[in-house]
């Protein structure tokens, strides 16, 4: 399978005149399971700690060992970082897919390949290098069964020699990503070095790319999505952790495991948290309710058929009003579908997860230092509110690699809503449950546990009055939904408001959200540069939406809403929202193959439907 | 509809060892059929924790959906509590634990909402051995949806309209004790001593404590031809053992044989006698205890008695090695780590 679509075109023109700097993607097409994560974490981090911007995104199959599987590091000197349509130097180690890759390829790209698969012959217009890696790799590991492992670390040697990353560089990823394996480390740098040696001893620079030091990284960090959130949620003061194992959620609560062993067990050697691998998402998401009902900041994470199996709970959550923090890492469709590929295709179905009258609050991350900070915004909303706050993060966001500035220490203090402890109802003598005192449609809620003779209530779905008393009165159930229905406005003042980029003259206003935003930034210079179309961006960071998001459509003749499924879920939860003379202003882009957003593809169909 | 309130015992002036009176466990007036066997499980339910002198704000009660999960509004106001989704009060009540592991958490289930649609998360619970005393008040059918069988009704069993069961009945008790529950028995809701004791003795335990209390529904599943019924259970009923329950805050005055008698000393300092009317059935033989069960089965006994007890097995909450206060109301000070803490993260990710 390819992974790009681009046809060949015309000749590339590059060979040995351009020179095209920090400015580029490589792809490692590999085998899964062949170790070769190290291999491009080393490159990638060389190329980072030469102060370029860079972004990892891995596309890998759902199996443990021997499919195809391909990394691919994009580097920009403009920040650009988002996944680039074309490829431009491949790093062909897969004898399965090497023919397609090398077939799908733009003219003038690079190929770098492994010896024995001959693929110099399949194109006249790259640049193909060969390298020897079994003799190679011989020479400097004695071990044959390590072989296999350390081969990957030749081509890190080669790429470098060739694109002139600092071999200091190489070194020092190499030493970070082995840090407590001395043997390993001096192995790898071993193979690293006699790639980068035969390299220069053998192999011509033709291709017009390369590496050059500069200074867009100095302090940054790299990071995924998923170990971003676990660190947030660790700072949000998370005290339950309940979960099931589904790609591409898992990550966040096994790095969280590891995050709150490390800082959250005391000196007597107790721990602030519970974590618990349940049998199913029914029981996580009951065991995160049960959590919330009874006081604790309680959280589960999962994926697109999690999201459905919690789909009874969330509606009983939403009418009993138990808060909660659910991560939905959003992926493609079934179990049996692409449950390795990016979506994000939950966001319809979980605005309304299941029965009668329920919507629920989404926060909406594009970065990892957002998937950090929406935590604790999270855990905050969902107590305030006394509701559950969804996540929705993204695989391309939550396992892929992310350039990002440090984290920020949470600066808003851990809130934990209207609670009334034994002293406050020894003043008020009782409470009403669900009863509006503050206009917000939120009422009063005690703990279980609570010493007081008046603390106790009855919890239950929306058969109940404000005392929380069993009631079936037409009168009760309406009063209760409205109130319900308030409460949902209500937290339209305090979700996270959207991002706006926007100038004074134009006319095109476009809409994204989450990972869609590192395509849309590259894409409004693209048509500002190829098509001179202008263009306003709002990225949208939650839903229910903000009053900034009706104005920024009132202000544009023409919105382009840019997601990453088919049926323009965003923009149906639009329309329901705007006055029916704006609902004509909205335009789908839809972005569908399971691979992250590319700016490209945006900037191709925007400026066809504007006829250009 | 027909309503029975359910009293406590008739009103005393007497208090128990913390000075509360009974009328501090009651609860709302039931909206259960005149006679259904859920009543008195309700009234037993107030009388153990009024005798063990149960603090009723400690007390969680949790139930799934159903006649039997609408019960925990009959019976100690003073207590939250949550009727949750059907057959996942295990998960929520896991929840509840995990966030304020001082809480005594009481689930009340039924035969349809365990054995049934929540058998997922009944299996996974009893494994836990997390500290909950968990009731199926079991009468063989959905007594709601207006009288179908659950997956406890025996083989054979008949409905009102004759259809018969032909589907053989999961037996919670086995499966509790296979699984890894701790304090395992079953009784009857006409049982009032047997009942009683046993439910006293499931609150002086820490772990996993499950009763299956066969509940017979006067509606839907009395008649002729029932196996859940008063008549049939009376006449089949096969006791292991008779019992009586000293709890921590009483001495033992009477003293006991050891031949006959087994006597358990709770984790709470409690004793639970148990005198054999089987000889040499050992209440601690997991094995012996679902061989006996099995046997019962076969010769169509209701048996009841505590099948099997385990003081030593850790609780989940000792496996989690949590702190020893409420994770709920845990301070920032000790849920929010500083500011090098993140720092630290910071720099291994540099």
């Amino acid at each position: 399978m390819a992974t790009t679509d681009v046809a060949p075109q015309g000749t590339g023109g590059q060979l040995g005149r351009k020179r095209i700097v920090n400015d580029m993607s490589i792809q490692v097409a590999t085998v899964n399971g062949s170790g070769s994560q190290s291999s491009n974490t080393v490159l990638l981090r060389a190329i980072f700690q030469m102060g370029v911007p860079i972004s990892g995104k891995n596309l890998f199959p759902s199996n443990i060992a021997g499919l195809p599987t391909w990394y691919t590091i994009r580097a920009n000197k403009d920040g650009y970082i988002g996944r680039k349509k074309e490829i431009d130097f491949l790093v062909a180690m897969n004898a399965e897919t090497a023919q397609d890759d090398v077939m799908s390829l733009a003219a003038g790209a690079s190929v770098l390949y492994d010896q024995p698969l001959a693929l110099d012959k399949l194109r006249d217009d790259l640049i193909f290098y060969s390298v020897p890696y079994d003799k190679i790799v011989a020479t400097v590991c004695p071990e044959a069964k390590l072989r296999k492992l350390v081969k990957n670390m030749v081509y890190v040697g080669v790429v470098a020699q060739l694109l002139e990353i600092e071999m200091g560089e190489v070194e020092k990823a190499i030493r970070k990503q082995f840090a407590k394996k001395v043997k390993a480390a001096t192995l790898n740098l071993g193979a690293a070095q006699a790639g980068f040696d035969y390299a220069k001893t053998n192999l011509q620079k033709r291709g017009a790319f390369y590496i050059e030091r500069m200074d867009k990284t100095a302090g940054k960090i790299i990071i995924d999505g998923n170990s971003a959130a676990a660190l947030g949620c660790m700072f949000a003061g998370c005290t339950v952790v309940t979960w099931y194992p589904i790609t591409p959620s898992s990550s966040l609560v096994e790095t969280m495991i590891d995050y709150m062993k490390d800082h959250r067990i005391g000196p007597d050697g107790k721990a602030t948290f519970a974590i618990v691998q349940a049998e199913d998402e029914l029981a996580a998401i009951g065991m995160v309710i049960g959590a919330g009902w009874a006081g604790a900041r309680s959280m589960t994470a999962t994926a697109g058929p999690g999201i459905s199996l919690m789909s009874e709970f969330a509606g009983l959550a939403y009418y009993a009003e138990i808060p909660g923090v659910i991560w939905d890492i959003q992926r493609v469709g079934p179990s049996t579908g692409l449950p390795t590929r990016t979506s994000q295709g939950d966001i319809l179905a979980t605005a309304f997860l299941s029965h009668g009258d329920t919507k629920h609050v989404m926060l909406i991350p594009a970065s990892a230092a957002e998937c950090f900070s929406m935590a604790s915004e999270a855990f905050n909303l969902a107590e305030q509110f006394q509701t559950l706050v969804f996540v929705m993060s993204d695989l391309d966001l939550g396992m892929n690699n992310w350039m990002s500035d440090p984290f920020e220490y949470p600066t808003t203090p851990i809130k934990r809503g209207k609670v009334l402890g034994k002293k406050d109802l020894e003043k008020l003598g009782g409470f009403s449950r669900y009863k509006d005192l503050d206009g917000d449609g939120v009422g009063y809620r005690t703990l279980p546990g609570t010493e007081h003779p008046a603390a106790a209530y009855f919890t239950r779905g929306s058969g109940h009055n404000d005392k929380s008393n069993y009631s079936e009165r037409p009168d009760d159930y309406e009063n209760n939904m409205e109130r319900l229905n308030r409460k949902f406005e209500s937290t339209r003042s305090f979700v996270p408001r959207p991002e706006i980029q926007k100038g004074d003259k134009a006319k095109i206003g476009i809409i994204a959200y989450g990972t869609s935003h590192w395509g849309i930034i590259e894409s409004r210079d693209q048509l500002h540069n190829e098509y001179s179309i202008e263009t306003d961006y709002l990225r949208l960071r939650a839903y229910p939406f903000t009053r900034e998001v009706h104005e920024f459509i009132e202000q544009h003749e023409r919105v382009y809403v840019v997601e990453q499924n088919r049926d323009a879920q965003m923009l149906s939860l639009l329309k329901l929202d705007l006055k029916p003379e704006l609902m004509t202003r909205l335009r789908s882009i839809a972005h569908l193959d399971g691979l992250p957003l590319d700016a490209r593809s945006v900037t191709d169909e925007l400026s066809t439907m504007e006829g250009k | 509809m027909a309503t029975t309130p359910v009293e406590p015992r008739s009103p005393e002036p007497k208090t128990n060892h913390i000075g509360l009176t009974v009328i501090d466990y009651k609860g709302g007036k039931t909206t259960l059929c005149a006679g259904c066997g859920h009543n008195a499980i309700s009234e037993r339910i107030i009388e153990a924790m009024y005798d063990m002198g149960v603090q009723p704000e400690r007390v969680a009660k949790l139930s799934g959906i159903g006649c039997s999960s609408k019960s925990p509004a009959y019976f100690m106001n003073r207590s939250h509590s949550f009727n949750s989704v059907h057959g996942r009060m295990p998960s929520v009540a896991t929840g509840a634990m995990l966030a304020n592991r001082n809480l005594i958490a009481l689930g009340v289930s039924g035969d349809g909402d365990t054995a049934s649609i929540g058998i997922g998360q009944f299996v996974h619970l009893m494994r836990r051995n997390l500290p909950l005393i968990y009731i199926i008040e079991d009468n063989g059918v959905y007594g709601l949806t207006k009288g179908q069988f659950s997956a406890t009704a025996d083989l054979g069993s008949k409905l009102k309209s004759g259809v018969l069961n032909d589907l053989p009945p999961i037996d919670t008790c086995t499966l509790a004790i296979q699984l890894g529950a701790t304090f395992v028995g079953r009784s009857f809701s006409g049982d009032k001593r047997q009942l009683s004791t046993m439910l006293k003795a499931a609150i002086a335990h820490h772990g996993t404590v499950m009763l299956d209390v066969v509940s017979p529904c006067v509606t839907f599943n009395d008649h002729e031809g029932s196996t859940k019924s008063y008549k049939y259970v009376k006449d089949h009923e096969e006791t292991l053992q008779e019992m009586s329950f000293v709890p921590h805050f009483e001495e033992i005055d009477v003293e006991y044989d050891a031949g006959t008698t087994v006597s358990v000393t709770m984790h709470d300092g409690s004793h639970l006698q148990l005198r054999k009317l089987e000889e040499n059935y050992d209440p601690t033989d997991r094995i012996a205890a679902m061989k006996r069960l099995s046997e019962a089965h076969d010769k169509g006994e209701v048996l009841t008695g505590v099948f099997y007890v385990n003081t030593k097995s850790p609780s989940f909450l000792d496996m989690l090695n949590m702190v020893d206060e409420p994770l709920a109301t845990l301070p920032e000070s000790l849920t929010r780590p500083g500011r090098e803490a993140l720092e630290a993260a910071m720099e291994e990710l540099r």
